[in-house]
C-alpha cells in the first residue's frame, strides 16, 4: 500500500474518483497540493486568471457533461473569489467540488495571513462542506464529497484543507474507500406508485393539459423519457430557462420557454390549463410572476421533484411526487399504457386549436430595423443557422441572454449553459471554457453582452494558454441593456448608471492584444458573411463584436404583479 | 402555531451552525433552542421551538431534513408529548418578602437552591407557560436575573426518536 502525503492523497483520490481535469489558481495555503500536482500526470490542472472563472469553468464543464466540476483555490482571497461561482452552481443544482486551502490548523482563529472562515462563508451556498482535520481523513472525505455533490439534488460541496494536512513530509498509508456510510443522507429514486397513479388519472381526464419542465430534467438525465411521455400524450409542453433543450425546440408540441420573457402561447397555455404536470422545476418567481395567488387558477398541479423541499414551497401541489425524474416518468409511461382511461382526444383538439390561435400572434417576430441597424435577435438567429443549432451555447445575464434563450432553438439537453438562478454576469465566458475543455472538437459559443463580458475578460489569457477556439458573440448595445429596459419601462426612461458608450474598449483590439482574432460587425448586411468567417476559423478564439440596436427591448415581458396571461408584447401592445 | 421540533444530528463541528444558519437564511424564527450529546456520543439532540402556519412548518422540517448532518427529526407537537424547561431565577427576598416568595415557590413546586440575606436563587422546571406564569406571579421589581434552558421534549408512549 502506498505511503502518501496529504497533498498526494488528494490528487490520487481525485484520480480514483475519475476526475480528469481541475480548474484552479495557486497560493500559499495550497502550495503543497500544487507540488503534488506537479509530480503526477493523471489529473490535468487548468490555470485560470481569477478564481471566479475557475468555478464557472468547472460549472460549465459539469453542465455540459453531467460530471462534477472540480476547483482548487487558495485560502482567504482565493476562497472568497470562488464564492460567486459556488453560489451560481448552488442555485442551479450543479455538481461541483471546491477544494480550498486553509491556514495551518494551529493558526485557525488567529486572523492569520489569508485566513478566512471558508466553511462559514460558503455555508448558505453549498450542499455540504467538510473541514479536513487530519491528512488520513482526505480519501474518505473526497469520497463522501463526490457522493453528496452528484446524487439526489446535486450541488456544490466545499472541502477546506489546512496547510499542515498536506505537508509533504508526513506520509501515511493511502487507500481509497470503495464504500462509505452516510447514515444521515438518503437519496430518493423511484417515486411513490400510488402518487404516480393519481397523477396519471389526472392527466388522462384533463381537458386542457400542460407540461412544464425545468433544469431537473436535464440534471436528472430524463430528456429521453420526457420526449416519450410528451409524444405519447400529445400534450403541449414548455421549458423553463434552465430546462431548454430537454424537449426539442423544433418539435411542434413545444410552445417555447415560459415565464417572465416566455412566449405568449406558453404563458397563455399555463394560465388556462386545467391540469399542470411540472417535472423538475420549482415554480420560481421568474415563472409564476411573484403573485402566486393568480398562478394557473384552474389547474390541478402535479409536481415531480427529487427535492421534497421544492414541492409546495411557493405553489401548493395537489399531487406531490418525490423522486428522480427519469424513473418517475418511466413509471408514468408504464401506468398510462395499463390504464383503462385514455387521453380525451376531442378535448385535446379543442385545446390545441386554442393554442394555435395564440401561436398566430407570432410573439417573437422581430420588428424590421431602421436602415442597416442590426437587431440583436437577428444576430442570434444567424448564429443558430450558421452553427446548424448544434453548438454548445453559454450566456451571461441580460437582454442578450433572453434573446439567446428565445431565438437559439435547443434540440438537445446540456447545450444551453446559463446561470438561471443566481443570474451571474461574468458566467458565460469561463463557462464556455469549461465546455471547450470537455469537448475540444465541439463548437463552444458564448453569446454575451459587453457589460457581462467585461466582468471576466481576463480569461482571454487562459484561452490563449490552452488554445481554446471559443467563439464569443458579443451583442454590443453599449449599455447594461436589461437595466436600461427596466428604467425605460418603470423609471420614466431615467438611465441611472446603465450607459457607458464613451468608455467602452475597442473589443477587437482587446482580443488581438491577447493574440486572438477580433471581428467587428456594424451593418446588417455584414452579419452573415462575417459570422461565417468567424465560425470558419476552427482553431482560433474569435471575438465578434456585434453592434446591435441599443433601443431594443426583450418581449414578451410579464407585467409585474399580474398573472401569467398578463404580458407586455411590444413597446405599444399589452395583453 | 407553536411547534417543538427535535432533531437528531451528527455530533460534529459545523452541524449546529448549519441548523441555526438555515433559520436566519430562510427567515424562519427560533424561539428557543437546546442542544446536547445523546447516550450515543456520535449524536446530538437539538430541540427548538418555532412558530408558523402549516406550510411554513412543512418547509422548516423539509429543509432541516436536507441538511446532511441531520439524521432524523420529529415535530413533537404533532402528537402527545412531554415538554420541560428548566429555569434558574434570582429574586429579591428581604424581610416579609422572603416568606411570600417561598410560598410562591412551593405552589409552583420549585426549590430554593441558594440564598443570601437579600436574594433567593430558585430552580423551577415545567412547560414554558408554567415558567412564564411563575415570573408573572412574582410581580414587579422582584426578579433580578433569569436563566432558562429553552424547551426540551420527548414524545409520550413507545414512539422514540432514535436510530
Ligand atoms: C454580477 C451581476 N451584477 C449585476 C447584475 C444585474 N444585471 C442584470 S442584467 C445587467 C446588464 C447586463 O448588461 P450586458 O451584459 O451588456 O447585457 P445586455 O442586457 O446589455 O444584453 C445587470 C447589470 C447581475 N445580473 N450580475
Ligand atoms: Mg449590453
Amino acid at each position: 500500500m502506498d505511503q502518501l502525503s496529504g497533498g498526494e492523497m488528494l490528487t490520487r483520490a481525485l484520480h480514483d474518483e475519475g476526475v480528469e481535469i481541475i480548474f484552479g489558481y495557486p497560493g500559499g495555503a495550497v502550495l503543497h497540493i500544487y507540488d503534488a500536482i506537479f509530480h503526477q500526470d493523471k489529473v490535468e490542472h487548468i490555470l485560470v486568471r481569477h478564481e471566479q472563472a475557475a468555478t464557472h469553468a468547472a460549472d460549465g464543464y459539469a453542465r455540459a457533461t453531467g460530471k462534477p466540476g472540480v476547483v482548487l483555490v487558495t485560502s482567504g482571497p482565493g476562497a472568497t473569489n470562488a464564492i460567486t461561482g459556488i453560489a451560481t452552481a448552488y442555485m442551479d443544482s450543479i455538481p461541483m467540488i471546491v477544494i480550498s486551502g486553509q491556514v495551518e490548523s494551529r493558526m485557525i482563529g488567529t486572523d492569520g495571513f489569508q485566513e478566512t472562515d471558508m466553511v462559514g462563508i460558503s455555508r448558505p451556498v453549498v450542499k455540504h462542506s467538510f473541514m479536513v482535520q487530519e491528512a488520513k481523513d482526505i480519501p474518505c472525505i473526497v469520497k463522501k464529497a463526490f457522493h453528496i455533490a452528484t446524487t439526489g439534488r446535486p450541488g456544490p460541496v466545499v472541502i477546506d484543507i489546512p496547510k499542515d494536512a498536506t505537508d509533504p513530509k508526513v506520509k501515511q498509508t493511502y487507500e481509497y474507500p470503495n464504500e462509505m456510510k452516510l447514515r444521515s443522507y438518503a437519496v430518493p429514486t423511484k417515486g411513490h406508485s400510488g402518487q404516480i397513479k393519481k397523477a396519471v388519472d389526472a392527466l388522462l381526464t384533463a381537458k386542457r393539459p400542460m407540461i412544464y419542465t425545468g433544469g431537473g430534467v436535464i440534471q436528472g438525465n430524463g430528456s429521453e423519457q420526457l420526449i416519450e411521455l410528451t409524444r405519447k400524450l400529445g400534450f403541449p409542453i414548455t421549458n423553463t430557462l434552465m430546462g431548454l433543450g430537454a424537449y426539442p425546440a423544433s418539435d411542434k408540441q413545444f410552445l417555447g420557454m415560459l415565464g417572465m420573457h416566455g412566449t405568449y402561447e406558453a404563458n397563455m397555455a399555463m394560465h388556462y390549463c386545467d391540469v399542470l404536470l411540472c417535472i423538475g422545476a420549482r415554480f420560481d418567481d421568474r415563472v409564476t410572476n411573484s403573485d402566486t395567488s393568480k398562478f394557473c387558477p384552474d389547474a390541478t398541479i402535479l409536481h415531480v421533484d427529487i427535492d421534497p423541499a421544492s414541492i409546495s414551497k411557493t405553489v401548493t401541489a395537489d399531487v406531490p411526487i418525490v423522486g428522480s425524474v427519469a424513473p418517475v416518468i418511466e413509471e408514468m409511461i408504464d401506468q398510462i399504457g395499463k390504464s383503462d382511461k385514455k387521453v380525451d382526444e376531442q378535448a385535446l383538439e379543442v385545446w390545441w386549436n386554442q393554442i394555435e390561435q395564440w401561436r398566430e400572434k407570432d410573439c417573437l417576430r422581430v420588428n424590421p430595423s431602421a436602415e442597416g441597424i442590426i437587431m440583436p435577435q437577428d444576430a442570434v438567429k444567424a448564429v443558430f443557422e450558421i452553427t446548424k443549432g448544434e453548438a454548445y451555447v453559454s450566456s451571461d445575464v441580460g437582454q442578450h441572454q433572453m434573446f439567446a434563450a428565445q431565438y437559439y432553438g435547443f434540440d438537445k439537453p446540456r447545450r444551453w449553459i446559463n446561470s438561471g438562478g443566481l443570474g451571474t454576469m461574468g458566467f458565460g465566458f469561463p463557462a464556455a471554457m469549461g465546455v471547450q475543455f470537455a469537448y475540444p472538437e465541439a463548437t463552444s459559443v458564448c453569446i454575451t453582452g459587453e457589460g457581462s463580458f467585461l466582468m471576466n475578460q481576463q480569461e482571454f489569457a487562459t484561452c490563449m494558454q490552452y488554445q481554446l477556439p471559443i467563439k464569443i458573440i458579443c451583442l454590443n448595445n453599449e449599455a447594461l441593456g436589461m437595466v436600461k429596459q427596466w428604467q425605460d419601462m418603470q423609471y420614466g426612461g431615467r438611465h441611472s448608471h446603465s450607459t457607458y458608450s464613451e468608455s467602452l474598449p475597442d473589443f477587437t483590439k482587446l482580443a488581438e492584444a491577447y493574440g486572438h482574432v477580433g471581428i467587428k460587425i456594424e451593418k446588417a448586411d455584414e452579419l452573415y458573411p462575417k459570422l461565417e468567417e468567424a465560425f470558419a476559423m476552427k482553431d482560433k478564439l474569435v471575438f465578434v463584436d456585434v453592434l446591435v440596436d441599443p433601443n431594443e427591448h426583450v418581449y414578451p415581458m410579464a407585467i409585474k404583479g399580474g398573472a401569467m396571461k398578463d404580458m407586455v408584447l411590444s413597446k405599444t401592445e399589452r395583453t | 402555531m407553536r411547534h417543538i421540533i427535535s432533531v437528531l444530528m451528527e455530533n460534529e463541528p459545523g452541524a449546529l451552525s448549519r441548523v441555526v444558519g438555515l433559520f436566519s437564511q430562510r427567515n424562519y424564527n427560533i424561539d428557543s433552542l437546546t442542544v446536547a450529546p445523546t447516550e450515543d456520543q456520535s449524536l446530538s439532540r437539538l430541540t427548538l421551538t418555532t412558530s408558523g402556519d402549516d406550510a411554513r412548518i412543512e418547509q422548516i422540517t423539509k429543509h432541516l431534513n436536507k441538511i446532511i448532518d441531520v439524521v432524523k427529526l420529529v415535530d413533537l407537537t404533532e402528537g402527545a408529548h412531554i415538554e420541560r424547561e428548566l429555569m434558574l431565577i434570582k429574586v429579591k427576598a428581604v424581610g416579609a418578602q422572603r416568606a411570600e416568595v417561598k410560598r410562591s415557590v412551593d405552589i409552583f413546586r420549585g426549590s430554593v437552591v441558594d440564598l443570601t440575606a437579600n436574594v433567593f436563587t430558585i430552580q423551577l422546571t415545567g412547560t414554558g407557560d408554567k415558567l412564564d406564569a411563575f415570573i408573572a406571579a412574582l410581580g414587579d421589581n422582584v426578579v433580578l436575573e433569569v436563566a432558562r434552558t429553552g424547551v426540551s421534549g420527548i414524545s409520550r408512549g413507545e414512539k422514540t426518536l432514535a436510530l
